[in-house]
């Protein structure tokens, strides 16, 4: 019985964390157009000229043009979103600080979580199993 | 341009030393001698004697602008302030690897003489191991990078120091930063050592924890000293942007860290003997991909100052040697001598330091992942992709919440049993942190309910650690580190959440205003320096009282190498601080300000500290029992 | 953008007349599009002149210039100096047009064809082997 509770416990555990996770991942960015919205993308954009700067913390020509063409985008009613893709499109999926889910970057995201969840099997098994070792 | 010579010769010297001393000690270990062996103990203050003399000839190179030394010629300018000469001995390729030779001999000698009543056989298979890593270090020193060539004819000047690299926290980061990665080179060597002269148990674990502790403090300090350099050198008030530099840096901390868990516990309880080598011998071979990320110019990033794939591919070569000869030795020696007869329970601080080094190896992953994931697809596909902060927020943050529950709970926990009771007191600290909680989010206007949850876990955290004070035994190396590693994730959490900012394109005698406060350009001036040129912006903040505070951002446009740099004006207070910087704009009278009030900062710094203090309680207080 | 890709059309402003069109109404009528993006403060485009006008004159192709971040006085005058290879000029002021394009900075060439797609990106001042390139692209 005993060891019982504990076992539906770790399920608990589990499955909260998994709902942690799915709603961390929800989180949107800011939902009307403004200056915090532009900040927002111009923060996950990386300036191609420079090195390691994000577009928001660059003041070189290229960040410039970028940070105007983001707003007059905006203006132009154009989503987070769109704004993203056009520019993957334009420059590649190197402009954009998140990698996104895809094709390529499936085993990216799912590694580490597999590996997570291989260690939590093997020290449930050391902690509830009890075998000599 | 004699002494030069002298460094180079004093070098070879050193490599021909190891050559000996690896040879001496295999002998030494087939007769199982007991007496001679201090010879070669003798010998390892030698090679250390070697390696330092050339290293103190590079420092005088450096100092008296000998160009006929290629290094110098290549980082160093007359013009140079003296500390930035020194410095610059190993702000480059070749004089950091020379460093990093210094502290690797050096760390043997200290092992050396601090292992005096260990077993003779695994003090000499220590040193054997050390001594492969040094070889290869030898060579990999005087083959592709020696930091002694000539050149000729000599140069009347030098091309000068990256601007960037000169600054006094940044002058002193790789030295830091070294000791901490070199540093887990005898826990590596010693680790081998142990498995095969059987030895892995209580003494050994209490010999080696100096080690982990020694390392793990560097490193943190290491780390702490580089984000502080970026905060306020890199202009944008940020200090850890997840470059792969960074997280290279990071690896072998987190690994370090379960190590250090480990370690205690072997010595506590002799258990997770395996799992504590396997943990030594990856926190090395992350320094070393450390070392080759780095060096080989792989890594797109501020920090990359040698572009040779040559060096890069004989680290990776040596690392892989390394690696295999390791899991080989683990294999042979694995079970022989790994008997584990202690039982685990569910509720114990075994446990809880299994979930610890769980955790802890998951934030590793994501770190690794990360950081090698991009350069695997470019290899493979050709596709360049950015992995930043949006990725590691995601698959780090959510799990920071159950990791630091555990962490409240876990020195609570008993050796081999605990049983819980929750008293009025543990209710009365859970109904405290809701409260704090609830109340902090509520000030910085944030309506995230997983905002609300990452604080509920940071402050639990803090009051348990605190709460531990009240115990009779008390543990100060595991509070302080404890509590300063819960401010530190409260005061990021503070700083990320309630920063504000405003850009604007002024002239002088414009103003603006942020929150409450005026910020007015009062006027601007220009200094001549010996090695720069600087503009100097002059701006008066009228905060909410009316209280004057002054900020002078500045440009400095170097001249060896010719670049301009933003220095950053920043004025800390308990609570926040004001941080403004300006850039000037092509062809026009504005100038580009940028002013930031960055909550808590000092507490990201303070923090930190304490926990490197706690490090220190548990080196300073071995005699004394040390839990978790 | 990078090459192969076709991009969505824009408003676009002449250097001269400061008439207001539609990029897509410029790409009319050849089979190849040179576009340069150049500014009368950007070293390397000097040298890059000869090579343009180079090309204008050797080779079918229809010659856009994108006047970057630049003053109109500066341009015509960077024009007088070291030649006209341009069927037509267009302003981006605020260097937003440029990024349209996928570009970084001055100079940079882009080789379009009918389709309105990109055959070839050149970041940087062209040289002897892209010009090389660019003349066996186009007659073929």
């Amino acid at each position: 019985m005993f060891m019982k509770s504990k076992k539906l416990s770790t399920i608990k555990i589990l499955s909260i964390l998994i709902l942690f996770y799915t709603n961390f991942m929800s989180i949107a960015l800011a939902s009307t157009f403004s200056e915090e919205q532009t900040v927002n993308i111009t923060k996950n954009l990386r300036c191609l000229i420079c090195q390691g700067q994000t577009i928001h913390e660059s003041n070189s020509d290229f960040a410039e043009s970028m940070k105007k063409y983001i707003k007059s985008e905006l203006e132009k009613g154009k989503t987070d979103e769109e704004i993203f893709s056009s520019l993957v499109t334009k420059y590649g999926q190197w402009i954009v600080y998140d990698p996104g889910i895809s094709r390529n970057t499936l085993l990216l995201w799912s590694l580490p979580l597999l590996l997570f969840l291989i260690g939590g099997v093997i020290i449930a098994n050391k902690i509830f199993r009890k075998h000599e070792l | 341009m004699i002494i030069s010579q002298l460094g180079y010769y004093s070098l070879i010297f050193g490599l021909l030393t190891s050559i000996f001393i690896f040879f001496n000690s295999s002998i030494q270990l087939k007769k199982n001698n007991l007496v001679i062996s201090d010879k070669t103990f003798g010998l390892i203050g030698f090679q250390f004697f070697f390696v330092f003399i050339s290293f103190i000839s590079l420092i005088y190179s450096f100092i008296v602008s000998d160009f006929s030394n290629e290094t110098v010629y290549n980082n160093s300018h007359t013009t140079k302030p003296l500390f930035y000469k020194i410095t610059g001995t190993w702000g480059n390729h070749e004089g950091s690897l020379l460093l990093w030779l210094l502290v690797l001999t050096g760390i043997l000698l200290g092992f050396i003489l601090k292992s005096r009543n260990e077993p003779n056989n695994y003090r000499l298979l220590t040193t054997l191991f050390q001594q492969i890593i040094i070889i290869g270090f030898f060579i990999f020193v005087l083959k592709t990078s020696n930091p002694f060539n000539e050149i000729f004819p000599v140069q009347t000047e030098g091309l000068g120091l990256n601007p960037i690299l000169q600054d006094p926290a940044l002058g002193i980061h790789p030295p830091i930063l070294y000791l901490g990665y070199v540093g887990t080179s005898i826990i590596f060597s010693a680790a081998l050592a142990s498995m095969i002269s059987n030895y892995v148990n209580k003494s050994w674990a209490k010999n080696i924890k100096f080690w982990v502790l020694f390392s793990w403090i560097f490193l943190t300090g290491g780390i702490l000293l580089g984000s502080i350099w970026a905060y306020y050198e890199l202009g944008w008030g940020g200090f850890w942007f997840w470059d792969p530099v960074e997280n290279v840096s990071l690896m072998p901390w987190l690994s370090l860290t379960a190590l250090l868990h480990c370690i205690l516990t072997l010595e506590k309880r002799e258990l997770f003997k395996k799992w504590t080598i396997v943990l030594c011998i990856i926190t090395f071979a992350l320094s070393m991909v450390g070392t080759f990320l780095v060096r080989s110019g792989i890594l797109n990033s501020v920090h990359t100052f040698a572009n040779d794939p040559s060096r890069g591919i004989y680290i990776l070569t040596f690392l892989l040697v390394l690696v295999l000869l390791s899991f080989l030795i683990f294999i042979i020696y694995e079970n022989k001598n790994f008997t584990q007869k202690s039982e685990i329970f569910t509720l114990s601080k075994e446990t809880a330091v299994l979930i610890n080094n769980w955790f802890i190896l998951y934030f590793l992953s994501v770190v690794l992942i990360g950081t090698i994931y991009p350069i695997f697809l470019d290899v493979i596909l050709d596709e360049q992709i950015s992995v930043g902060p949006p990725f590691y927020n995601k698959l780090i943050l959510p799990f920071l919440i159950p990791f630091v529950l555990f962490m409240s709970i876990g020195p609570s926990m008993k050796w081999i049993k605990t049983n819980f009771r929750i008293g009025v007191k543990s209710f009365l600290v859970i109904v405290f942190t809701l409260i704090l909680s609830f109340i902090t989010v509520y000030y910085i206007g944030e309506k995230n309910i997983f905002v609300l949850l990452l604080f509920v876990g940071f402050f639990y955290l803090l009051f348990k650690s605190l709460d531990q004070f009240r115990e009779k035994t008390k543990n100060f190396a595991q509070i302080f580190s404890h509590t300063g590693f819960s401010l530190l994730l409260i005061s990021i959490l503070l700083n990320s959440f309630s920063s504000k900012e405003i850009v604007k394109n002024i002239q002088v005698g414009e103003s603006f205003t942020l929150k409450n406060e005026k910020i007015i350009f009062k006027k601007i001036a220009v200094e001549k320096e010996k090695n720069y040129e600087s503009i100097i912006g002059f701006f008066e903040v009228l905060d909410e009282k009316n209280k004057i505070i002054n900020l002078q951002p500045e440009i400095r446009i170097y001249n060896e190498p010719e670049m301009a740099t933003s220095e950053a004006s920043i004025k800390t207070t308990l609570f926040k601080d004001r941080f403004i910087t300006i850039n000037i704009i092509k062809d026009q009278n504005f100038f580009n300000v940028r002013y930031q009030h960055k909550p808590f900062m000092i507490w990201i710094w303070i923090s930190t500290l304490i926990i490197m203090l706690g490090g220190m309680f548990a080196i300073f207080r071995k005699n004394k029992e040390v839990n978790i | 953008m990078s090459e192969n890709q076709i991009f969505t059309d824009f408003e676009v402003v002449e250097l001269i007349e400061e008439k207001q069109i539609n990029f897509s109404e410029v790409l009319t009528g050849k089979n190849f599009y040179l576009i340069n993006i150049w500014s009368s403060w950007c070293e390397p485009c000097k040298d890059e002149s000869e090579y343009l006008l180079e090309l204008k004159n050797n080779t079918p192709v229809m010659m856009i210039g994108i006047n970057y971040k630049d003053k109109k006085k500066n341009a015509l005058n960077f024009l007088k100096l070291y030649g006209d290879p341009f069927d037509q000029i267009f302003i981006d002021k605020q260097g937003t047009i440029s990024i349209n394009f996928g570009a970084y900075g001055v100079p940079e060439t882009f080789l379009l064809n009918n389709d309105y797609k990109i055959l070839k990106k050149y970041i940087g001042p062209l040289s002897d082997k892209d010009v090389y390139e660019i003349k066996k692209t186009i007659n073929n």
